[in-house]
C-alpha cells in the first residue's frame, strides 16, 4: 500500500481551485482563438476578443476569469493501493476547497440548502465523485461549475424506439432553449446510457476532457462533430449577440445502459470553462 | 429618460455613472419591502441597476471581478421595480415577456454584458460602497461609480431585441 497524507490533498485542492479559476485550460484557449478566427458576426468577434483579454488579465494578476467561482466539483480516480493517513479524504478535499475559496479571493456560493438559503460561508461542501482505479495513484480533476449555465441542462428518458434521432433534437433543443442564459460560446457535455442519474454524471464528466479532443470511439467523435455543426447553425452566436459560433466543442460519453433505456443528459459550461488537474 | 430614448437594441455603449448591483437575494428582500410599504435602500428614479454578486476584492481593488449574472431570475421582481422608475438593467440572458411589457410602458433599457469579462469588468469600477443588506455578502446592494463600462443595448424603448434579430440574421 502506498500511504498519502490528507494534508497533501489539501494542498493540492487548494492550488486547483485557485488555478482554474484564474487560469484557463491551454486547450480551451486554443478552441476560442479558433472560434474567433472562424466567426462571421463582428460583435460576436468582439466578445471572443474581449474574453481572451479577460483570461489574460485573470491569469496575470490570479483573480477569478468569473466572478461565479462555482461549485466545487471533483472526479476522483483513487487507486485501491492508495491508504489514505491522517484523515478523511472527504473532510481534506472540503479544507482545501475553505482554504483555496479564501486564499485565492474567489466568490463563496454555496448555500445550506435549496431551502435554506444560508450561505455556508466557504464554498464547501465540495461535491465529489470518486472512482476506484488500479495502482497505487490519486488523480484529482476539478470542474469549476458556474450556475448560470448548470441552469439551463437538461435530461430526457427516451425509449430505444426514439432512439439517436430524439438524442439529436434533444441536445440541439436544449441549446436553442437555453439561448444567451447559459453564456455562449458554449462547451457541451452529453451523456447518454446507464440508469438515470449515471447520464447526468457522464455528461459532467464530458466537460472535464480537454476542450475538443474527440472521443477515442470514432462513432461517437462523428457524432460530435455532427452536432457541433447543428449547433453553431442555430445563430445564437457568442454571448447571444448572434453568430456562428455559439459552441467551441461537444463532448459526448457513453455507457452500457438497459435493453428498454436511452437516457441523455446535457450538461453545459459557459464560455468560462474551468477545469484542471493534479496526481499525487 | 433622454438618455435611452436615443437608443436602439445593437448599439454597443459605455455606461458612465452609478450603478447599483442587485441579484436575487437583493430583489426578493426589495419585494418584501415593497410589499410591506417600506423605503428601499436607495431612489430607483432615474437608476440602473446591474445584476451581479462580485468576488471578493484583492487589496488595492475597488471591487472583485464582477460579470453580469443571468437575467431572467430577476424577472418575477423586475416589474415593480420599472414600474417605480428604474431606467436601465445590466445582466445576461433573455427577458420575460411581462418585463419587456413593462420596460416599454414605464421606459427602462435592458443592457447586456458579457459575464467571461468578469476582471476587466471590475476596472471600470472605480468606487464601491455596500449601502444595504450587509449580510448578503456578495448579493448585498453596492453602489458602483463606473467608468466606461462595455454593454450592448439587448432590449431598447420600441421593442428592438438583439437576441431575437441575432439569432435570426445568423441562423443558417
Amino acid at each position: 500500500m502506498r500511504e498519502i497524507a490528507a494534508n497533501s490533498i489539501t494542498e493540492a485542492v487548494r492550488d486547483l481551485c485557485i488555478e482554474a479559476n484564474t487560469r484557463l485550460p491551454r486547450e480551451h484557449l486554443a478552441a476560442l482563438r479558433r472560434a474567433l478566427g472562424a466567426e462571421e458576426s463582428e460583435l460576436g468577434r468582439e466578445v471572443i476578443e474581449r474574453l481572451l483579454e479577460n483570461a489574460e488579465v485573470a491569469r496575470e494578476r490570479c483573480v477569478a476569469f468569473c466572478q461565479d467561482t462555482g461549485y466545487a466539483v471533483f472526479f476522483v480516480e483513487l487507486g485501491s493501493e492508495v491508504r489514505i493517513s491522517g484523515g478523511d479524504i472527504g473532510a481534506a478535499i472540503d479544507e482545501g476547497v475553505r482554504r483555496g475559496y479564501d486564499e485565492g479571493y474567489l466568490r463563496k456560493s454555496m448555500v445550506k440548502s435549496p431551502i435554506d438559503r444560508t450561505n455556508t460561508g466557504d464554498n464547501t461542501p465540495a461535491v465529489v465523485y470518486y472512482e476506484p482505479a488500479p495502482g497505487d495513484g490519486l488523480k484529482l480533476t476539478m470542474l469549476v461549475k458556474g450556475a448560470g449555465c448548470d441552469n439551463m441542462s437538461a435530461l430526457e428518458m427516451f425509449t430505444p424506439a426514439e432512439g439517436l434521432q430524439a438524442m439529436k433534437r434533444f441536445v440541439v433543443e436544449t441549446i436553442e432553449r437555453a439561448g444567451p442564459n447559459a453564456s455562449p460560446p458554449l462547451t457541451v457535455g452529453v451523456g447518454i446510457g446507464g440508469p438515470f442519474e449515471k447520464a447526468a454524471v457522464l455528461a459532467k464528466k464530458a466537460l472535464t476532457r480537454p476542450s475538443g479532443e474527440p472521443n477515442p470511439d470514432p462513432e461517437l467523435a462523428g457524432l460530435e462533430r455532427e452536432l457541433l455543426d447543428e449547433i453553431n447553425a442555430t445563430g445564437i452566436g457568442p454571448a447571444g449577440y448572434g453568430g456562428t459560433q455559439t459552441a467551441l466543442a461537444v463532448h459526448v460519453e457513453s455507457f452500457p445502459t438497459h435493453i428498454a433505456a436511452f437516457p441523455v443528459a446535457v450538461n453545459l459550461d459557459c464560455h468560462s470553462h474551468r477545469t484542471a488537474s493534479a496526481e499525487l | 429618460m433622454e438618455d435611452i430614448e436615443p437608443l436602439r437594441a445593437g448599439d454597443i455603449v459605455r455606461l458612465s455613472g452609478v450603478l447599483y448591483t442587485a441579484r436575487d437575494a437583493a430583489h426578493a428582500r426589495m419585494k418584501r419591502e415593497i410589499e410591506a410599504d417600506e423605503p428601499l435602500p436607495f431612489d430607483l428614479e432615474g437608476q440602473v441597476v446591474y445584476f451581479t454578486g462580485p468576488a471578493p476584492a484583492r487589496p488595492g481593488h475597488a471591487l472583485g471581478p464582477a460579470g453580469p449574472t443571468t437575467a431572467s431570475r430577476m424577472d418575477p421582481h423586475s416589474p415593480m421595480l420599472v414600474e417605480r422608475g428604474l431606467r436601465g438593467m445590466v445582466g445576461k440572458g433573455s427577458r420575460s415577456e411581462a418585463v419587456l411589457e413593462a420596460m416599454r410602458e414605464h421606459g427602462c433599457v435592458y443592457f447586456g454584458a458579457v459575464e467571461g469579462t468578469a476582471a476587466l469588468l471590475a476596472d471600470c469600477v472605480k468606487e464601491a460602497e455596500v449601502i444595504a443588506y450587509e449580510d448578503l455578502g456578495a448579493e448585498a446592494i453596492h453602489r458602483l461609480f463606473v467608468e466606461e463600462f462595455p454593454a450592448v443595448v439587448v432590449n431598447d424603448l420600441y421593442g428592438g431585441d438583439l437576441y431575437r434579430e441575432g439569432r435570426e440574421r445568423w441562423r443558417r
